[in-house]
This record gives C-alpha cells, structure tokens and sequence, in this order.
C-alpha cells in the first residue's frame, strides 16, 4: 500500500517508469475512498469506472513506449463546480442536480493531457459561498483531523481529500479564501494563483473578478507541479493572462537568503493565540534562513472584509440571474414565465445563496450603489495600492491564513457575519487579484476533543509573483511539522488495521 | 448576532422588494431572519465611512482589461443536441418555457 500512497511527483514518476500500474494507484485510492469516506464525506461523487478505464489508458501509453504526461496516472479530486464534460456538475445546489455539462473545464482538459486521473467530485459549499462547507446541499464534509470539526470552505471536499490521503491532489476554487482556508484548517497545501494565471473557462461563475482556480497537495513541490499543468493562458477565457506558466518547481529548495519578507500587522489583528505563535514562528525561521523579517502596515486591508462582501455578493447576484428555469437546471413548473422563474430559484437555491443574493441585490440596486457597491470598489483601489506600496519594500508578505484552527461544526451556522470572519485574513489578496498560499505551520492548542489541529500560515506575492510565493512556501514547509505528512501517516496505519480486521 | 449602526438597517419591506427583484419568494419569517442577518453585514461593512474615498477612482477589476482581436476563424461550438437535452424542458429544438405573456 506504501508504494501506492505516494507524492504525486514520485507517483508520476513510478508509473512513467512502469514500476506501478496507473490501475494499481488509482484501485488502491478507489478502496480506500470506499472504505473510509462514510464518515468525511469529502466526494459527492465518486468515479469508480471512468477512473479505471483512464488509469487503463495511461498503462496502455506507458507499454506502448509514449510519455502519459508529469501527472501519469495520478489520482486528482476536482471541486464539483469545475464542469465535467457528460459528468454530472452541481455546485452542490439543488438548481444544478444531475446537470451534465455539455463542455469541460480547461483544466480538467488540461489535466487530462496531462495523464492524470479524475476519481471523483468533491463537496462544497453551495455555490463555493461559505467557510465551512456545512452550506451544501448533499451534507457536510468533516475535517479528517477531528470528525467533529469543519474542514473549512468553500473547496472543503478537496481539502479534506487531500488531508485524508484519498487523493494526493485536488483541485479547489477560491474567491475570497475558498481554497486557502480550508487547506489551512485540514493542515494541507493550497494555493490561489494571480487572477487570470489559471483559466476560469468551465469554472461555475460566483464572482467573476475574483474567482481564480488553483491546486491543493500534501506538498508545496507537488503543488508548483499540479499549477505547472493547469496554468497559462487559454484563448476561452478573455481574463487569462496572456504570459507563459513560469517553472515554478524550479524555484523550490533555493532558500529564502536575502529575501525581504513583511509580516502583515493587520492581518495578524485578532487571531488566536496559538495561530499567533505559529506565525511569529514562521517569521523567526525565515530571519533565521537568512531573509530580512519585518513588520509591515497594509493599511486598507483593514477594510478587506467589509468590501468583499459587498463586491461578491453583487457579482454573485448578477452571475447566479442564469438560474432561471430555462435553458439548465431544475424547473419548479408554474402558470407563467416569471413564476415559474420564481418558484425555481425559490425552491432550488439554499439559504446562504439566498442571502448572498439578496445582499448583493441590494448593494447594486437604486439608491443604494453608492453608498455599498461604489464605495467597496473605491476600497479595492487602495487595497491594492497599499499591497503595491508595501512590495516597494518586501518581495513577498507572510499572515495567518485563518484567523483560528477547525471549528465545531454548527458553531457559526446562526450567525453570518460570524462565519465571514472566517475569511478576514484572506480576502484582501483576493481583492488584489495577486497569489498567495496557505502552507501548514505545526498545529495549534488542544482543543475539547484532546486533538491539535493544524495552522496554516499564508504566503502573499505581488501580481504574478507565484516564483516567489513558492520559493518562500517550500522554505517554511522544509523547517514546518509537516502535519500533512503525519496524517497520510495516520491513514496508512488505520489502512493497515482495516486490512487486517478485514 | 451582532447588531450593528441602525444607519445600516435592512426593513423587512426592503427584505421583501430585493427578493422580488431577485426573483425570490421569502416567508415572513424570512424576511426577519434576513432582515437583521443583512443589517449585521451591511452594518460591519459601515467601517468603510471612516475612510476618505473622494478622490480615489473605482476597481471593478483587479487587471486592466482592454478589448482582444482575434481573427474570426470557424470553430466547432456546442451541439444543439446536446445543449437541449439538458434543458428541462424542449421541443422542436428550443427550449420551451411557459407563457411569458397572457392571453387576451
């Protein structure tokens, strides 16, 4: 089972060489998702066939002497609101159940070329609108660390795959933190690109100026590889950068001596304790590998969160006008044309989207636009400004990435804004539109169930600055407990106990 | 729940009228759920009055995006069929909806 459990580089590598069937890995992942996913409850839909007829396909190429591509044969969860040609698509939402995309995402094409193979579709929150996945239609996922507490969100299925060693690879969306968070309180690595470095194309809109696609990984190598595949430019996407992939892999193991690195005093403004301590410690390792460490003022990002949730929620509500009944979707029949709009979205959106909605709605609508909408755009402006002036200074900027470790499920469900607090530390380099990273840092204090759960620390970079962010990355992940690492351990050993019992 | 600046209130009314132009139908207890649960937001977003926006110019994007050319070339789009059959309802290759407009 070792073998098969394998980073997905040396997965990849096995299975070009022929010492591993792509079948094997893929069988191997396929059992254990059987066996142990009941209670995470990471996939809301699982791939069985089509996985082994394309593990099948890449052993085929390997025999017959051609190169499957840098992800030959390796397992890969796609957050199911990336468009799956023929497989049904959901967004988690009961408006989209059964959909089967006539078309395919770009990355899961490129992914594909790439040798990799899609096992299965994971949860989140309806719509990617939520930080704790517990707004889904089909249930709530459950942090692998501690089955009582969240995995965060939106992209909380693939997080909690990766953390669980189902899949040494997923894919998330983030648009204000949807895959930096949830990587952070599963204690695995997740990384939002540069706005526009990873096409949107086949990527279900929610906000589309901040909406961006990007991997999670049991490594920050892993990760650099899996972006390397789905990044670069795409004709189908007029948002997508125009500039070559850099080779990020490259990057890594070159240190971090000389770099000039801030710690975001903001940013670090109201978070726990122990995920304090953990960040203070990242930035003594970073001092103490030879990078200038000071504390840096971004000072509108401050006002991170309460622009967000202004800007998507109002891009939410002009993107989700689409569910009306019509063309896709779920219908709830009615007499006329605008009930039956009605009774469709009434019945097939969930609360939270229905809240987005209606705060979006009204942020955009008369007499309103000004004082909300305009003034969160004027906000966004010196975001930015303040992130620019700050790299005038720094290459790259260090922060929590969550302002506290996995909480208990159904502790912030009452209180929205409670829940948006969750994503303060991410937001602001949403807003930007620039990269940045959660790496797991160690874990925090104990908590009620006698579990430490994993901290995540954020690497921020200027605009296309990912050769950079993942420099930085690997450095704090060589001199960080790797927690992933510790729970893929975790996984093999209840593996063993079930083989055995079995 | 955080109550917040009243300044930032959200009526049930306001909650009503948004969902009818959102093309949603709220139950009265919705629309006092939704009610404070807006105002709360909205009210923490109030933060931003206590900054000087005058002068500073909107960002609806975070790049600059212009126009692209691309030369017109013929490529294959998505099939019909396969658009409609997952339409929830067509017939004779449209998709049918019911009457938009009343009979008179």
């Amino acid at each position: 089972m070792n073998a098969l459990n394998k980073p997905a580089i040396e997965l990849a590598a096995a299975i070009r060489s022929g010492e591993i069937s792509a079948v094997s890995a893929v069988e191997a992942r396929l059992s254990e998702i059987a066996t142990r996913d009941a209670e995470i409850a990471a996939f809301v839909q699982v791939l069985n066939e089509e996985a082994l007829a394309a593990a099948t396909s890449v052993d085929d190429r390997v025999a017959t002497g051609e190169d499957p591509g840098p992800l030959a044969g390796v397992p890969i969860a796609l957050k199911d609101n990336l468009c799956t040609r023929g497989i049904p698509t959901t967004c988690c939402s009961r408006i989209l159940e059964g959909w089967k995309p006539p078309y395919e995402a770009t990355v899961v094409s490129r992914l594909r070329n790439a040798g990799a193979v899609v096992v299965g579709k994971t949860n989140l929150d309806e719509f990617a609108m939520g930080s704790s996945t517990e707004n889904s239609a089909f249930g709530t996922t459950r942090n692998p660390h501690d089955l009582s507490c969240v995995p965060g969100g939106s992209s909380g299925g693939s997080a909690a795959a990766v953390a669980a060693g189902f899949t040494p690879l997923a894919l998330g969306s983030d648009t204000g933190g949807s895959i930096r968070q949830p990587a952070a309180l599963c204690g695995v690595v997740g990384v939002k690109p540069t706005y526009g470095r990873v096409s949107r194309y086949g990527l279900i809109a929610f906000a589309s100026s901040l909406d961006q696609i990007g991997p999670f990984a049991t490594s920050v190598a892993d990760a650099a590889t899996l972006l390397e595949v789905i990044g670069g430019h795409d004709p189908a996407d007029s948002t997508s950068i125009p500039e070559a992939m850099p080779s990020l892999s490259e990057c890594l193991g070159r240190g971090v001596e000389g770099m000039r690195i801030g710690l975001v005093a903001e940013l670090c403004d109201g978070v726990s304790s122990d995920v304090a301590r953990r960040v203070s410690e990242a930035s003594e390792a970073l001092a103490g590998g030879g990078a200038t460490v000071e504390e840096v003022s971004v000072p509108a990002s401050r006002f991170g969160l309460s622009a967000y949730y202004l800007i998507a929620p109002a891009e939410a509500s002009s993107n989700l006008a689409r569910y009306d009944g019509v063309r896709y979707g779920m219908r709830t029949e009615s007499s006329n044309a605008v009930e039956m709009n009605i009774a469709t979205r009434t019945a097939g959106f969930g609360e939270e989207v229905k809240r987005r909605i209606m705060l979006g709605t009204f942020a955009l609508s008369a007499g309103y636009y000004d004082a909300y909408y305009g003034k969160a755009l004027k906000v966004r402006t010196l975001i930015i400004e303040d992130f620019n002036r700050a790299y005038e200074h720094f290459d790259a900027l260090i922060a929590p990435t969550s302002p506290t470790t996995a909480f208990e499920i159904g502790s912030r469900t009452d209180d929205p804004l409670e829940m948006y607090l969750s994503d303060v530390c991410t937001v602001p380099s949403s807003l930007a539109g620039h990269p940045a990273m959660s790496v797991p840092f160690g874990s925090g204090d104990v908590n009620e169930n006698n579990i430490c759960l994993p901290v995540g620390v954020q690497v921020l970079a200027p605009a296309m600055g990912e050769e950079t962010m993942f420099r930085v990355g690997a450095f704090l992940e060589s001199v960080a407990v790797n927690v992933a690492e510790s729970v893929a351990r975790e996984a093999l050993t209840s593996e063993a106990l079930t083989s055995r019992d079995g | 729940m955080n109550e917040n600046s009243d300044s930032a209130r959200i009526s049930e009314e306001a909650v009503a009228h948004v969902a009818h132009l959102a093309r949603l139908r709220v139950t009265p207890e919705e629309q006092k759920m939704f009610s404070q649960q807006l105002s709360s937001v909205l009210g923490y977003g109030k933060a931003m009055e206590a900054l000087n926006l005058d002068d500073v110019p909107p960002t609806s994007h975070p790049y600059p995006l212009n126009n692209v050319l691309r030369d017109d070339e013929i490529s294959a789009g998505s099939s019909r069929d396969e658009v409609l059959d997952v339409a929830p309802v067509a017939q004779d290759n449209q998709f049918r909806v019911p009457p938009v407009l009343e009979q008179t």
